[in-house]
């Protein structure tokens, strides 16, 4: 048996604006460029490929099914400037055969900081996916897919049946991501790996022509999953849903290669298609898996060090963590948001210095010049809404 | 491969920035095994200087009528200063002191008043001689030591072999052009700075023309920047196709910073713009961003080390602004005076306008000390680790400044990372590179 089980995360950051040491107003986000960036992607993905998946759902009925993971943060940007994006995600949601899965509303780092902003954070999120599209999220995947044991344990106690993660080589070792596993000592929840080389074949590698398998079509990767029976029970493909037309532009023929997957993999009969709950109803944890530290799905590194590798990223989290009591305390709703917002990941993610393994994928999401200038200009926000407070 | 070079400064006969630079690419060029002669204008050296050794010509070649001299360490270079004209001179102060005199002098005999009396030379960069505005007489003199220069270099390169001849900067141009057309050998132009870095719109006509005429009688062009080189490109008409951008390096000797000096007052921090006080180098707009700095924060002193034609502007400047009290013009600083300048400081600031290269943003970041450049230079190109800014910006310029005096992360990264980058500029690679043009410009010649 080969299920494989898509998800695919959608997320829009809120950019900053350039703000300077001399501004003193409060508005910290570039909504222009929002509305620009959310239109453009709408444009170019999510609503040709929310298409794409409709007809998919219509044309093999019961045998494929979806997951994705929407953060509030983008929501809220599809509700202002892109509505017709929610509209295909509710249209979607409507053939009862799309899973959405929960995660931290502000698509944040809370985990690491704050266990109790983290809790109020995946409440949110899933009051907001309940709100616009009449579900409850069973399956929990975190921010960039970070994970350790702990965190399975907190999001089992908040009903969570099954969480995701990595499949990656360190943790797993001789162990394959295409079965199920327990996170040690947990009982009621399960736990999905990322498996990375196939998710990533697609997600990276699909239109570079110097990878030795380029140009990869359906047949072949249906060929690659077939080989995946007798040797586990899931497929695990976790991605960035900008990766149809956004990182892997259309003219790559990535519609074309989704269009026609479900075709070859379902021309096995052992092949299907599953949500992440369902996957983890329908196999038994093989074995427990213990994740003492924290991994991740960014770089080659697999960890932290994409948010946390730096001093001045350090720096700039401990500083918006230690205004927490004080935002809560002050009772300004607005204050309250705009906090919430500074701690998306994506902020410390920009201030990243890493780049010379992974420069590419840095430079391509950065807006800023360099990553003291966004450190300096998050910095600068933190002040003020600490003069807010002082108010 | 036996190359002619020429220059016009060379340590320690002099050592301003483009000394600095022909002095790592000539030992970075006799460590790859190419020889080099160096003929630099200049009269005898000064017998204090210990690592330079006159070799008698007589010794070296029977046929040669020049004196030669060693450099202690440079194993396959002979330097040939050439031109009584020009005494030598080992520091500025010497140098301006010297000029000085002969000012004085020449007053004296023409019944001059000594208000009339012009700027006096500066020795770092002898073409920005107040050339554009200041009195002809000078720049006469100038070009009149250019043309002897270039007689007296064909002297030595007829006495001597070599096989490319590689000119840096306008002032060698001349002699350049005229070897090349003597020997029919190539001649390969070395761009370290352009009559538009130096004197924005308001050009010399005569020194853009020699600068044209060498860009366009040499093999290849070599630009410090990709910046110089569209500079070379559009305003000399010279195709990009005869540019190779050879950036500049620095060395890195590993010596452990002086540990010993006390900084000025604890509490303060420090921000220093540290080199000659010109127009080019936009010491005003430094000013500026400290004024806005110092608008918000209170324990910051700005230091401004350097000489030059603007630094009697600057210190009115700042007392007109306000700021007197927060910045210390120290004048011009050598040594031991440079290593403890950057040892107190928390910042360095290069604003300016227009810089072809600019290496002391590395020799900063070789300190251990953050920067920040303005765009509008070479080394903002290549360098990644730094602060950036446009010159004129001076509203982000004060923004990025309270930033590294604010945040200790922000300074700790930056220097860690710079520490590490600065290695990577190496005047082997950059040597390299130049055979390599040596190669092409030879080939071309066939």
């Amino acid at each position: 048996m080969a299920s494989v089980c898509f998800y695919f995360q959608v997320h829009q950051p809120s950019r900053l604006r350039r703000y300077s040491v001399f501004d003193t107003d409060t508005n910290y986000f570039d909504d222009y460029k929002n509305a620009e960036i959310c239109r453009k992607v709408a444009q170019k993905c999510y609503v040709p490929s929310n298409r794409l998946m409709l007809e998919l759902i219509r044309r093999y009925g019961k045998a494929f099914w979806v997951s994705y993971s929407i953060t509030g943060v983008a929501i809220e940007q599809f509700e202002r400037w892109a509505p017709e994006v929610l509209d295909t995600f509710r249209a979607l949601v409507d053939t009862g055969q799309v899973e959405l899965l929960g995660e931290t509303y502000y698509h944040s780092l809370a985990f690491l900081y704050s266990r109790e902003e983290f809790r109020a954070q995946v409440e949110a999120h899933a009051a907001k996916i309940g709100e616009t599209f009449g579900l409850r999220p069973r399956v929990f995947r975190n921010t960039e897919l970070i994970y350790n044991n702990d965190l399975s344990h907190f999001v089992q106690g908040m009903g969570h049946i099954g969480i995701c993660a990595e499949g990656a080589d360190h943790v797993l070792g001789y162990r394959s991501p295409n079965y199920v596993y327990r996170p040690v000592g947990a009982e009621k929840i399960s736990l999905l790996l990322k498996n990375y080389r196939l998710s990533d074949d697609i997600a990276f590698r699909f239109s570079d022509r110097n990878w030795s398998e380029w140009p990869l079509r359906a047949e072949k990767f249906a060929q690659w999953i077939n080989e995946v029976n007798g040797n586990g029970f899931v497929v695990n493909l976790f991605m960035d849903y900008e990766t149809f037309g956004e990182h892997q532009w259309a003219d790559s023929g990535i519609f074309d290669f989704m269009y026609h997957l479900p075709e070859h993999v379902l021309r096995h009969p052992d092949n299907n298609f599953m949500t992440l709950s369902r996957a983890v109803q329908t196999y038994a944890p093989v074995a427990e898996l213990d994740i003492p530290h924290m991994i991740s799905w960014a770089d080659v590194e697999r960890d932290l060090s994409a948010w946390l590798g730096n001093a001045m990223q350090s720096n700039a989290l401990h500083e918006l963590y230690r205004l927490e009591e004080p935002v809560k305390a002050g009772g300004d709703p607005q204050l309250l948001h705009d906090w919430r917002r500074l701690q998306t990941s994506d902020h410390f993610y920009y201030m990243c210095t890493k780049w010379f393994a992974d420069g590419d994928v840095h430079k391509y999401f950065n807006p800023y010049e360099s990553p003291y200038d966004s450190y300096i200009n998050f910095m600068n926000c933190l002040d003020n809404v600490r003069s807010r407070l002082r108010r | 491969m036996r190359i002619l070079m020429l220059g016009w400064e060379f340590p320690p006969f002099i050592s301003g920035g483009l000394g600095t630079a022909c002095y790592g690419l000539a030992k970075a060029l006799s460590d790859l095994g190419a020889e080099i002669l160096f003929v630099l204008p200049g009269g005898a050296a000064d017998q204090r200087l210990d690592r330079v050794r006159v070799v008698s010509a007589a010794e070296r070649s029977p046929g040669r009528t020049f004196t030669y001299w060693t450099v202690e360490g440079l194993e396959h270079v002979e330097l040939v200063p050439v031109g009584a004209a020009i005494q030598p001179y080992v520091t500025e102060e010497e140098y301006l002191e010297q000029r000085r005199r002969e000012e004085r002098a020449a007053a004296r005999t023409a019944g001059e008043s000594a208000q009339t009396r012009p700027p006096a030379l500066d020795p770092m960069r002898p073409t920005s001689l107040g050339l554009t505005s200041g009195p002809t007489i000078y720049a006469g003199d100038l070009f009149s030591e250019v043309h002897r220069y270039a007689r007296l270099v064909a002297e030595v390169a007829r006495q001597a072999h070599f096989d490319v001849i590689h000119a840096h900067d306008w002032m060698t141009f001349p002699a350049g052009l005229s070897v090349a057309a003597l020997s029919g050998k190539p001649l390969v132009a070395h761009m370290h700075s352009t009559e538009f870095d130096r004197s924005g719109l308001s050009v010399n006509q005569r020194i853009y023309d020699v600068e044209r005429a060498g860009l366009h009688g040499a093999r290849l062009a070599v630009c410090v920047s990709r910046m110089t080189r569209d500079l070379v490109t559009s305003r000399y008409g010279v195709p990009e196709a005869k540019c190779r951008v050879i950036y500049n390096a620095i060395t890195v000797n590993g010596e452990p910073v002086h540990q010993q000096c006390q900084r000025i007052e604890k509490d303060d921090k420090i921000v220093l713009f540290l080199g000659r006080i010109t127009m080019q180098k936009g010491p005003e707009y430094f000013l500026a961003a400290a004024k806005k700095v110092a608008e918000v924060m209170d324990n910051v002193k700005f230091i401004m080390a350097g000489s030059g034609d603007m630094i009697k502007r600057m210190i009115e400047l700042a007392a007109a602004m306000g700021i007197g009290h927060r910045v210390t013009f120290t004048g011009f600083l050598r040594g031991d005076d440079v290593d403890r300048i950057y040892e107190m400081a928390d910042l360095y600031v290069m604003p300016s306008v227009s810089e072809p290269f600019g290496l002391a943003p590395l020799e900063a970041l070789s300190h251990d000390v953050p920067v920040l450049i303005s765009k509008q230079s070479g080394v903002s190109e290549v360098l990644v680790h730094a602060l950036k800014v446009d010159f004129w910006d001076i509203h982000e310029m004060a923004n990025k400044i309270i930033a590294v005096l604010r945040h200790p992360p922000l300074q700790k990264t930056l220097k860690e990372h710079g520490a590490f980058e600065v290695r990577k500029f190496s005047w082997a690679d950059a040597a390299r590179q130049c055979l390599d043009a040596y190669q092409e410009a030879l080939q071309g010649a066939r």
